[in-house]
């Protein structure tokens, strides 16, 4: 039974929750007992909430036996929130030693919508510190394993929250996407990753990245779950002077729509310099048979160029670390967090205590990003990747005026093996080459899993970009290229996840 | 380095012109911090004013209070100033505890206003243009406590405690253009450039001015040039100058410091100083390890402002009567000569007439009030004629007693002396004390009557048309009746009752 | 950027990082020194070539989305109790952060 519940998808768990099929603590305890199960080989959470998760789901079973309708159409479903949202009930890390055991006096937007929707939050998930890293393995608390082989990575940042879909430890999950900590975990776990228009959706409550390209988004195993989610968290929220006042996109609208087949009428744009040179073959040719599908689905498939995508990696790279050594100042053992009493004056306790609290990749962006601000650099670094920023939005406007959405592959390659890339940042970055220009142009995009790679039989990822706002075209065509893959597949590719062994 | 000698100012003002420039930092009285609803009010319970915003939390975000834009659009406006028709924070990155996010959110290169003056008139009535560079909105820093060492002061001190209620308090910086030309009279410059952007503050309602409270800040940069350069001198900046006559000193100190290392062929070091108010010297900050760098970058998490022409337009129009312009019109509706008005400036009883007037007395005796007898009370108490407990609606009521002859003169002291003494308002002393003047004729004509008939020879030269005898009757009443009759009246009376039969 | 690892480019020396960890107050060791050096001169080289992009008469991109004119009235809101402000300090006294003492000076 419970086996069972933990492999049904969101939209089929709340469905039967409301209607007393199952209660919404039975369905929350399966998922705190797969945790309990293989959490020890995944290490997805860096925080289980047995109690309050149960205690939420009781809440929403005792709702719906009083006659009352379900808050959202996720009342009572189970969530994995990535742990850079701040929840006053829930320790707070962002994957760092500096706030190791911190419990913010607040909840973040999204977090209160979550459980405003009566959406069951089952604990905070593992992540490269502070949303920096494309492995989880810059995590203070170890890494996270992917579910498809646990010697290698699940990609990240967000890397706990994919691995808790993958892992069937929860149906939905959060992300954070700076340059492609959503997207690219999805990829390499075969789950859905969204990473919204930038002002889709509320940061306030996120632990800040980079504020300029940070953006929250719906991670689960089918684009309908993600769909559903993104209309729980989405829309203006007054607390974030970035949100954009507009309403919310119709995505549930369009994957019902996208889940026709009918794809006629529509161009889909391949971007033709996210491509070939770098990326694995299978991810190469998982990526033209996507295309075929789409092609085979009505869509009509024109190439576009972006000449100024190749910049988007070293723009990118002095932008995020510039906005990141602003942002990561504050954790100056002052006011929370850890204090290293090593020194006698204000100056001394921070600097050792910043030094002990943050990772090596911390501190390596941290300084990168102090260098490219300082006055005798700024204007060749951070001024000039601003500009490079704005070529790569025009690139993005001509290409929309081809094509309704673009794709690529997520990732140039699949999982890599722990340990291979740890060491050298610069691989390390090259895994969100095709991710980033979203980011850096604000834009929509999101990743739809294409199948297995046949020289590793790990997943790879399909990204879909659309313009700012045009989230639902971009639900669309991945709901109808998930139904026609999963058809062709011979079901969901993620129900082919090895079976973990499960602890007693 | 041994402290040179100093110079004597007339040496320093014949050998060097000073180069001034003054940065006021403004404190607004906005109901609301710059980028969170927490309330700026003075003198709360520490970190009680607080919330994840201006505490620098993790992950919590700034939104900019409209009317703390609206406030400096205004006194940009004020300052004759271009309003920037787009303009973003910045943010100013540098670590300091009493800043909870280790960056200052700040306007620093892109300012709401730029390019304005203000004119100052000083001691002589001769008038000054100042230039104004830039007016720029940021924010407040936390306040420290330093404990233990000898001076509470931050060198010495074991450890500090912060209070953050102060955090995110919205601030607007005004800053000058290099002041040049004044010669022996820039500390008299210094001291009616912040007295006048005071004023002008005040004025506009835009903050509580308090210099005391820090609600108004001033630092004070200064240079010297040798006579007839046209190339400044290094200068210092001098912070901790927290009142009117402090900025004087502190300007003045600085140009015979400076003066004093020049002529001993020393060369002026750039450097933050800290005025000492009771000493009336600068010392210098500590010196900083490394330059400053403080890698401004726009910031991100704040959309841009755009003030539309039309919401200018609208700030314009709210613009009250300057200052200046407003002495003007006092000078000529009160028909005050230059030096008269000067001195209700400087005794600082301009407003406080105003205020008296407008709560209904004809000006000649609301000016009458307060720059005789309740000086003398000010003076005698050691305070400012603002710090008397009377308020201006205190005076104006006495002053309609007396005109309504419900009061003599003389009472009418009584009655103030009541209020300044905390009995409470002119109406309540009038009862408790019973100071009303006799007004009911019954008794009056009685008493009257009783003294006509204790001096019957006096009557008879009242009849007889020596009426100026009628003196030593009305004498009599008014000791009778304590002074509390109304001396015309009597005299009236006393003139009927004694030309009768 | 290219897949291959560019030589280094002498971007920045030793001496170059210890004064960014100073900035930075990273209190690194002389090992990390040495290592923070030879990475951040390979990212410098590659992030460098932001450089070769013409772009003199392209306005800079500081928001990705571009809003103007966001505010909030100026209305109070409930903030934080002074319990829950100083609840995560690592140490308070009469209800302040209580903090090591300052050696710089105030901005």
């Amino acid at each position: 039974m419970s086996t069972e519940l933990i492999r049904l998808t969101a939209a089929e768990l709340a469905v039967k929750i409301h209607s007393r099929e199952v209660s919404a603590v039975e369905v929350t305890r399966a998922h705190l007992d797969r945790i309990a199960a293989v959490d020890g080989q995944v290490n997805a959470f860096l925080h289980v909430a047995r109690e309050a998760a149960l205690a939420n789901a009781a809440l929403v079973d005792e709702s719906i036996a009083a006659g009352t309708a379900p808050a959202s159409p996720l009342a009572g479903v189970p969530l994995a929130l990535k742990d850079v949202f701040t929840t006053m009930d829930m320790p707070t890390t962002c994957g760092s030693r500096i706030l190791e055991g911190w419990r913010p006096p607040y909840d973040a937007t999204v977090t209160t919508r979550l459980r405003a929707a009566g959406i069951t939050i089952l604990g905070k998930t593992n992540m490269d510190e502070f949303a920096m890293g494309s492995s989880t393995e810059y995590s203070a608390y170890g890494p996270t394993r992917n579910p498809w082989d646990t010697s290698r990575i699940p990609g990240g940042s967000g890397g706990g929250s994919a691995a808790a879909l993958a892992a069937f430890e929860a149906p939905l999950a959060i992300g954070t996407d700076t340059g492609g900590s959503i997207r690219q975990p999805a990829a390499m776990t075969g789950t859905v990753g969204v990473k919204p228009t930038y002002g889709g959706v509320s940061r306030y409550g996120l632990v800040a990245c980079a504020s300029s390209l940070d953006q929250c988004g719906p991670c689960a195993r089918t684009v309908l779950d993600a769909a559903l989610l993104h209309e729980v968290i989405a829309g203006p929220d007054p607390l974030d002077s970035t949100s954009i006042d507009a309403p919310v996109p119709a995505v549930l609208e369009a994957v019902r729509r996208g889940a026709d087949g009918d794809l006629r009428g529509l161009r889909v744009g391949v971007v033709r310099e996210l491509g070939g040179e770098g990326y694995q073959a299978g991810v190469q040719s998982n990526f033209e048979a996507a295309l075929r599908q789409l092609e085979k689905l009505g869509a009509e498939v024109v190439e576009v160029s972006a000449p100024h995508f190749q910049y988007g990696l070293p723009a990118y790279y002095l932008i995020l670390p510039s906005e990141v050594s602003s942002n990561l100042a504050r954790f100056d053992a002052m006011r929370y967090g850890l204090r290293v009493e090593n020194g006698t004056s204000a100056e001394e306790v921070m600097a050792a205590t910043r030094e002990a609290g943050f990772g090596p990749e911390a501190k390596r962006r941290i300084m990168l990003g102090t260098y490219a601000l300082s006055s005798g650099y700024y204007d060749a670094y951070y001024g000039q990747a601003q500009k490079v920023r704005t070529l790569i939005s025009r690139d993005f406007a001509t290409a929309f005026a081809q094509a309704d959405v673009l794709v690529s592959p997520t990732a140039p390659t699949t999982a890599f093996p722990i340990g291979e890339k740890v060491d050298d940042p610069l691989a390390m970055y090259l895994n969100d080459l095709a991710t980033i220009p979203t980011n850096l142009a604000g834009t929509a995009a999101m990743s739809v899993p294409s199948g297995l790679a046949a020289e590793d039989g790990l997943p790879t990822g399909l990204q879909i970009m659309a313009p700012a706002l045009g989230e639902a075209v971009m639900y669309r065509v991945a709901a109808a290229y998930e139904a026609a893959r999963d058809a062709e597949g011979g079901g969901a590719l993620i129900h082919r996840v090895p079976p973990m062994e499960v602890s007693a | 380095m041994s402290a040179p000698t100093l110079v004597d100012y007339d040496e320093v003002v014949e050998r060097f012109d000073p180069v001034l420039g003054l940065e006021v930092h403004v404190e607004l009285s906005t109901n609301t911090k710059m980028f969170c609803g927490c309330p700026t009010d003075f003198g709360a319970e520490p970190n009680t004013q607080v919330c994840p915003t201006c505490l620098g939390l993790p992950g919590s975000l700034p939104v900019i209070n409209h009317a703390a834009v609206g406030s400096a659009i205004r006194i940009g406006l004020a300052l004759n100033c271009t309003i920037a028709p787009w303009g973003r924070f910045a943010r100013k990155n540098y670590f300091y505890p009493d800043m909870p996010k280790n960056f200052q959110t700040s306007q620093y290169d892109e300012p709401i206003a730029v390019n304005g003056y203000l004119d100052l008139e000083l001691d002589d009535g001769s008038v000054v243009r100042v230039g104004i560079e830039r007016a720029h909105m940021e924010e407040d820093t936390g306040k420290s406590l330093h404990v233990g060492g000898a001076t509470g002061r931050i060198h010495g001190a074991e450890y500090s405690l912060l209070d953050y209620n102060r955090a995110g308090v919205p601030l607007i910086e005004i800053v000058t253009k290099p002041i040049t030309g004044t010669g022996a009279r820039a500390p008299e410059v210094a001291r009616a450039y912040v007295t006048a952007l005071r004023d002008l503050l005040r004025a506009l309602d835009v903050s509580d001015v308090r210099m005391d409270q820090g609600s108004l800040r001033c630092d004070a940069n200064v240079s010297l040039m040798p006579r007839g350069s046209s190339e400044f001198g290094t200068r210092t900046e001098t912070k901790n100058v927290n009142s009117l006559r402090s900025v004087e000193r502190a300007v003045r100190y600085e140009m015979t410091r400076q003066a004093a290392v020049l002529l001993a062929g020393g060369t002026v070091v750039q450097e933050t100083r800290h005025f000492d108010e009771a000493t009336g010297t600068t010392s210098p900050g500590r010196r900083k390890e490394t330059a400053e760098d403080y890698r401004y970058f726009p910031e991100p998490d704040l959309a841009p402002i755009a003030p539309s022409d039309e919401w200018v337009e609208q700030l314009h129009s709210t613009l009250p009567e300057m200052p200046w312009e407003h002495r003007k019109r006092v000078k000529a509706e009160w028909g005050l000569s230059d030096e008269e008005l000067r001195d209700l400036v400087n005794a600082g009883a301009l407003e406080l007439i105003e205020a008296t007037v407008a709560a209904g007395a004809p000006s000649s005796e609301a000016r009458s009030w307060w720059v005789s007898y309740l000086a003398q009370q000010a003076n005698t108490r050691g305070i400012a004629l603002d710090a008397l407990p009377i308020r201006p609606a205190d005076v104006a009521r006495v002053i309609e007693l007396v005109a309504a002859g419900e009061l003599t003169n003389k009472l009418a002291r009584q009655v103030v002396d009541g209020v300044l003494a905390g009995e409470g308002g002119p109406d309540e002393v009038v009862e408790q004390r019973g100071l009303k003047v006799v007004s009911d004729d019954g008794a009056l004509i009685a008493a009257v009557d009783e003294a006509l008939a204790a001096q019957p020879d006096v009557v008879e030269k009242i009849r007889g048309g020596k009426v100026q005898a009628a003196g030593a009757i009305v004498g009599a009443v008014m000791k009778a009746t304590k002074g509390q009759a109304d001396a015309k009246r009597v005299r009236e009376l006393v003139l009927q009752r004694a030309a009768r039969e | 950027m290219s897949l291959d690892t560019p030589p280094p480019s002498g971007a920045i020396t030793r001496d170059e990082v210890a004064h960014l960890a100073r900035l930075a107050r990273l209190a690194v060791t002389d090992d990390e020194l040495d290592v923070f050096a030879g990475q951040l001169d390979v990212i410098l080289g590659a992030v460098a070539r932001v450089g070769e992009v013409a772009a003199d008469d392209i306005p800079p991109t500081s928001h990705a989305v571009p809003l103007s004119n966001v505010f909030r009235p100026d209305e109070r809101r409930p903030g934080l109790t002074q319990e829950q402000a100083l609840s995560g300090a690592p140490a308070v006294e009469d209800g302040r952060f209580r903090v090591p003492q300052i050696l710089g000076e105030e901005q």
